[in-house]
């Protein structure tokens, strides 16, 4: 101990910029929540700001994605389309999108806030759960054109789509934790922001968006494990058997998938909160 | 200087150390063996800050002067706690708040949401920042443009909106960093007036200027940082004459 750190300890002096107590954090993060609602709502209007159709590409975007991803893979697929194939393939990508979203979002919510971080003290965990707000938001745009189209294509609403909140619950769980991962990442290596778009993609291919995961693991049973080790396709699984008809999942996918989100929302809060002092220089 | 008795430190700062690692390409003009820029292959480290120790204690109003890229917004950075350090430590009563140019900021949208926000991130709750937002739109003076996005706004306007921003708050320790020399004359004056206040019922004050004539009126203490290391810490006026004839500035400029 030097002089002046005995001088600090004699006049009761805390040591600055030092990782808060795990209760004081969560409290602080509780008290601005507004702030990260807020932030997530003005990201939100800004990204479209400039643009005629306004916040309106949110849903606009997706919509075109379906209609493309429908024909492509509707031509390709063939007779090899899962059954109820347009509903099938709605479903899936709205999920994804929202899984997908919060990975890329989260990986930016450092580095893209990184003035505000360097210039506001503020628990920084708040960053990548603003940008699962926005994720919510567009999911819930989403959802409301779900909704709209699924009849169309002859899926009726039944009880069964209330337990929709039940999947997005144990999504978000998931999601929030690759967010707080991917966010950390990014600090360390910004190169990692140049992967994500192919991460993704393989997450596309690899999870059953557009093909049913049973007719891969039908021909190959090795890969059957697939079933339960890929969590974007334990989601995108539950969230079909609430929502459309022809596609059930085993309930033993319930456990799996509470046990995803639960293990990666507090493996990845806890990595995320034990760097909580560098980000300041991120960026 | 650097141990008074009978008087409370609110702020020690022991040989603190702030180095940056930045990726640059091409060449360097020319290799300098004393440079605070060290190369490795296209990564660059610069030690801005070199091991500075000091104490603030209560009621201090410090000057912070030097030339420019001398350490002075590394070394306050690193006391709000917003710059992480390389080495040393700092230690401090409660959280010294950052009262900077260049918060941070949505430049697609209005200036109005650009100060919920920026209040929210302060620790305002809504109902507050609620009440707050007339008289902070009033002291920045940009009650016309309000409702513009702000990539629209002048460099300086943009600067007295984040100032009123973080000048509505009070603060125990308080770092002003530049911020007199933002804005227009008349601008100039009133947030001069606000900085008095917020001094007045801070613990403690640091103020980066270029201004000595500034730092004369307002300080009762100066550092004067060089090259990253401390190079002068005494009473004000001593130091601004050293640092005045050393770099040729006028004292009342």
């Amino acid at each position: 101990m030097s002089k002046l750190s005995d001088l600090a300890a004699a006049n009761g002096l805390e040591r600055v910029g030092k990782r808060p107590k795990l209760g004081n954090y969560l409290r602080d993060v509780f008290k601005r929540r507004a702030f990260a609602w807020t932030l997530s709502n003005y990201r939100l209007l800004a990204s479209t700001a400039r643009s005629r159709l306004g916040v309106a590409w949110l849903i606009v975007v997706p919509a075109l994605q379906i209609t493309v991803y429908g024909l492509i893979f509707g031509l390709v697929l063939g007779s090899a389309r899962p059954d109820n194939f347009l509903p099938f393939l709605i479903v899936g990508v709205v999920l994804f999108q929202f899984l997908a979203g919060s990975f890329s979002d989260g990986a930016r919510s450092i580095t893209s806030n990184s003035a505000l971080a360097k210039s506001l003290s503020f628990p920084r965990v708040l960053l990548p759960l603003s940008a699962m707000v926005s994720q919510w938001l567009k999911f819930s745009g989403l959802m409301v054109l779900a909704l709209v189209f699924l009849p169309i294509f002859g899926e009726m609403p039944r009880w069964s789509w209330l337990m929709m909140f039940a999947v997005i619950g144990l999504a978000s769980l998931f999601a929030l934790g690759i967010a707080m991962i991917s966010a950390r990442l990014t600090v360390h290596f910004n190169d990692l922001s140049q992967l994500i778009p192919f991460i993704t993609r393989i997450a596309f291919y690899a999870s059953g968006v557009f093909f049913s995961v049973d007719r891969l693991t039908a021909g190959l049973p090795w890969l059957s494990f697939l079933e339960w080790a890929n969590p974007v396709s334990v989601y995108l699984a539950l969230a079909r058997d609430v929502m459309i008809t022809g596609h059930p999942a085993e309930s033993w996918l319930w456990a799996v998938g509470a046990a995803w989100g639960v293990v990666t929302m507090v493996f990845g809060f806890f990595f995320f909160w034990s760097a909580e002092e560098r980000y300041g220089r991120a960026g | 200087m650097l141990v008074r008795e009978n008087q409370k430190a609110v702020v020690v700062v022991d040989n603190a150390k702030v180095t940056y690692r930045v990726y640059a390409s091409g060449k360097a003009v020319q290799e300098n063996v004393d440079s605070r820029v060290k190369r490795q292959g296209n990564l660059r480290t610069v030690e801005a800050v070199k091991g500075v120790s000091m104490v603030a204690y209560e009621g201090d109003v410090i000057g912070v002067i030097g030339t420019n890229g001398s350490g002075k917004t590394s070394l306050m950075k690193a006391i709000s706690g917003l710059t992480p350090l390389d080495g040393g430590k700092i230690f401090a009563s409660s959280r010294p708040s950052f009262l900077g140019v260049g918060a941070a900021m949505l430049k697609e949208l209005s200036g109005e949401k650009n100060i919920i926000l920026g209040g929210l991130a302060m620790g305002y709750s809504r109902s507050e920042i609620k009440e707050k937002l007339d008289e902070i739109i009033e002291f920045s003076g940009l009650r016309e443009f309000i409702d513009l996005p702000m990539r629209t706004y002048s460099a300086g306007m943009s600067e007295r909106l984040k100032f009123s921003i973080a000048a509505s708050r009070e603060h125990d320790i308080l770092i002003i960093d530049e911020a007199l020399a933002v804005g227009d004359s008349k601008f100039r004056k009133r947030s001069a007036e606000r900085m008095k206040e917020l001094a007045q019922n801070a613990g403690c004050v640091f103020l980066v200027s270029h201004s000595l004539k500034t730092i004369l009126e307002t300080c009762n203490r100066a550092i004067w940082l060089d090259n990253g290391v401390l190079k002068a810490d005494g009473e004000a006026y001593e130091v601004c004459k050293a640092y005045a004839d050393e770099v040729g500035a006028d004292l009342d400029d």
